[in-house]
């Protein structure tokens, strides 16, 4: 139960946002938004779960956003100017996607290089390389994304699917227990057996793909190639890993938390545009906020235990 | 050997580089009193991550990092256009400007050392929410201004040189004095390279933590006024924005390690001069700007695996001498 608190928290707010909206907005309690809150952030969600696993394993990934617009545009300059079958490229998006993590990873596990440098440098080349494909966005005239994006479904799909291979990755195989004894203490993960090395560059490979996924939802979802598209989503997707109970200093957390965090943000904006009158930058505000009573919320709770 | 010795190599390299290629790059002209010249213009450019990045040399030094740099530049700027639109005195303005520059670092300083919460996390809130209050107070618009008072932090010049680099080169002495001429450096990097032993030390860890981060708030609120000043204008959406990764960048590409402990002021210096002279060098070659982030990538690599020992055991010491 002590164990659980964080998520119950994070669930009872989740719920506790939702009432409020839906009593002052009619029409809010609706499978329609409902469904639309899967939908509108069927990417985020996807990027958060990848970024789960590294917060989860001590680590830090920045480059989310930039690998989001460098798989936007990248899926939209193969389709649109080469002519390739949309599943080829998107195949091929995530391929890149993936080992451009491990190319993180390794330099994170094998030379030491601190997460928040490596994934920086991450960003900085993947929003370059997808301004060098194309500085204007590429409208996707091919009927495969219209298809998927009128279908209600696919992006929520998508997400929960990412979600329960996720969940499974992390309680049924060795994997997820590796990355949390990793992010709870590495040398004594270390000293246990552990695969360290390995288990870093899966991690960050795993992220990799994940944003790339997520660059794919992001694609289907606004019918464009955009390499500035995903800006500044790397905040989004921590924050909400933040307010879903897992710790930055890894180790503590989890993925169903990570879902209710990304949800949670959702219906804030959701709220918001409900709302009509409030501007956009509100939104930004109340997720600070909700971030502070979050963090601040963690520590009484330990320093109580502590005392306890 | 001093750590900031790659830093100071990258840049004569690049400035050579430059020299070589560019003519007349070293060239300055005196034009009405004012020194203009590529040199400079690299000076000028550089001025705002070289202010925030002092401060931020300081927190990473403490083993912490500081992400809402950017978002308070950007409440800097728009408060400063909106107090002057309204008609308030300049000296009024900058008081509440530096006030609530002040303010915001002192808040940082709380939830890191009172609060004890990581400092990536407790940071990340105002980066969040400051861009948001940014907005809010300017409507989402750019809010533009003519007081001569404000421009001069961008464009003003005495004896010839730009304020900004009078502005650098004071925080760069006070702050040299204030860590180096007393014992606060020194607690600074007691506490980041062991906290628990700089407690039973008998020192201050939790007022070492909150000046370094009010300080920090201080220099970025400076530095709102040098970049609004710059353009005449505030813009809350895009003032500030990715400033406080560039200001990291110089911090660590000065000698300054993330993991805190020993810091370099200079380095930082040296480090933001290394970055803008990039940027310089790529536009002025003719390179297509967009290739500007693919090589601030690589030369971050390059200078995170050169001070990586694991690294150099692999490339150097592998290979029969």
């Amino acid at each position: 139960m002590m164990r659980h608190r964080p998520l119950i928290a994070t669930i009872g707010v989740f719920i506790l946002l939702t009432a409020i909206a839906s009593l002052r907005y009619k029409g809010f309690f609706s499978t329609a938004v409902f469904l639309d809150l899967f939908r509108d952030n069927a990417f985020l969600g996807i990027a958060a779960i990848g970024a789960t696993f590294v917060i989860l394993s001590g680590g830090i990934d920045l480059s989310v956003g930039a690998v989001i617009g460098f798989t936007s545009i990248l899926i939209a300059t193969l389709v649109e100017t080469y002519r390739w079958p949309p599943p080829i490229a998107i195949v091929a998006a995530l391929g890149i996607g993936s080992v451009f993590g491990a190319g993180m990873g390794v330099l994170v596990a094998k030379f030491r290089i601190p997460p928040f440098l490596v994934s920086l440098a991450g960003m900085f080349l993947a929003r370059g390389l997808g301004l060098t494909l194309s500085l204007q966005s590429i409208e996707l005239k091919n009927p495969f994304f219209a298809a998927i994006s009128d279908h209600p479904y696919a992006l929520p799909i998508l997400f929960l699917a990412t979600f329960g291979v996720g969940l499974g990755l992390l309680h049924l195989r060795p994997f997820g227990r590796n990355v949390v004894a990793i992010g709870g203490r590495e040398e004594s993960a270390r000293l246990m057996g552990v695969p360290v090395d390995r288990t870093k560059v899966g991690v960050y490979a795993l992220a990799g793909f994940c944003s790339a996924l997520a660059g794919v939802a992001y694609t289907v979802y606004t019918g464009a190639g955009n390499a500035n598209g995903g800006t500044l989503l790397e905040l989004d997707a921590i924050a909400a890993v933040v307010i879903g109970g897992t710790l930055l200093t890894g180790g503590v957390g989890g993925l169903v938390g990570t879902l209710f965090g990304v949800l949670t943000l959702g219906v804030i904006q959701t709220a918001i545009t409900f709302e009509g009158t409030l501007s956009s930058w509100w939104t930004k505000i109340a997720i600070g906020g909700l971030l502070l009573a979050f963090i601040v919320g963690q520590r009484l709770a330990e320093g109580k235990r502590m005392r306890e | 050997m001093k750590a900031w010795v790659w830093a100071l190599i990258a840049l004569v390299a690049l400035l050579l580089l430059n020299a070589a290629t560019t003519s007349g790059f070293f060239a300055i002209k005196m034009v009405d009193g004012h020194l203009y010249g590529s040199l400079v213009d690299i000076f000028q450019h550089a001025a705002p991550v070289i202010i925030v990045g002092l401060g931020m040399t300081l927190v990473i030094a403490t083993g912490g990092v500081d992400l809402s740099v950017g978002a308070v530049v950007a409440i800097a700027g728009t408060l400063a256009a909106l107090l002057i639109g309204k008609g308030f005195a300049l000296a009024t303005v900058l008081t509440a400007v530096l006030a609530t520059g002040l303010a915001l670092g002192l808040v940082n300083g709380l939830l890191v050392s009172v609060g004890r919460i990581q400092p990536i996390v407790a940071t990340l809130i105002l980066m969040v929410a400051g861009r948001g209050v940014a907005q809010l107070l300017s409507d989402g618009q750019i809010l533009t201004f003519t007081n001569p008072g404000l421009v001069f932090f961008g464009n003003g010049h005495i004896l010839g040189l730009p304020f900004a680099l009078w502005i650098v080169a004071l925080l760069l002495l006070l702050m040299s004095l204030f860590t180096r001429g007393t014992a606060f450096g020194m607690f600074v990097e007691t506490v980041g390279d062991n906290p628990v032993a700089a407690r039973f030390t008998g020192i201050d860890a939790r007022g070492v933590l909150l000046t370094v981060y009010t300080v920090t708030g201080l220099c970025a609120a400076v530095a709102g006024l040098v970049i609004a000043g710059q353009t005449n204008a505030a813009d809350a959406n895009n003032a500030g924005l990715y400033l406080e990764l560039d200001a990291i960048l110089s911090v660590v590409l000065g000698g300054t390690a993330l993991t805190g402990g020993r810091f370099t002021l200079v380095g930082t210096l040296l480090g933001a001069l290394v970055l803008q002279t990039l940027t310089t060098t790529i536009l002025t070659k003719g390179v297509a700007v967009e290739l500007t982030l693919v090589v601030k990538a690589a030369v971050v690599l390059a200078v995170c695996l050169i001070q990586s020992p694991e690294f150099r055991v692999h490339v150097f010491r592998k290979r029969p001498a």
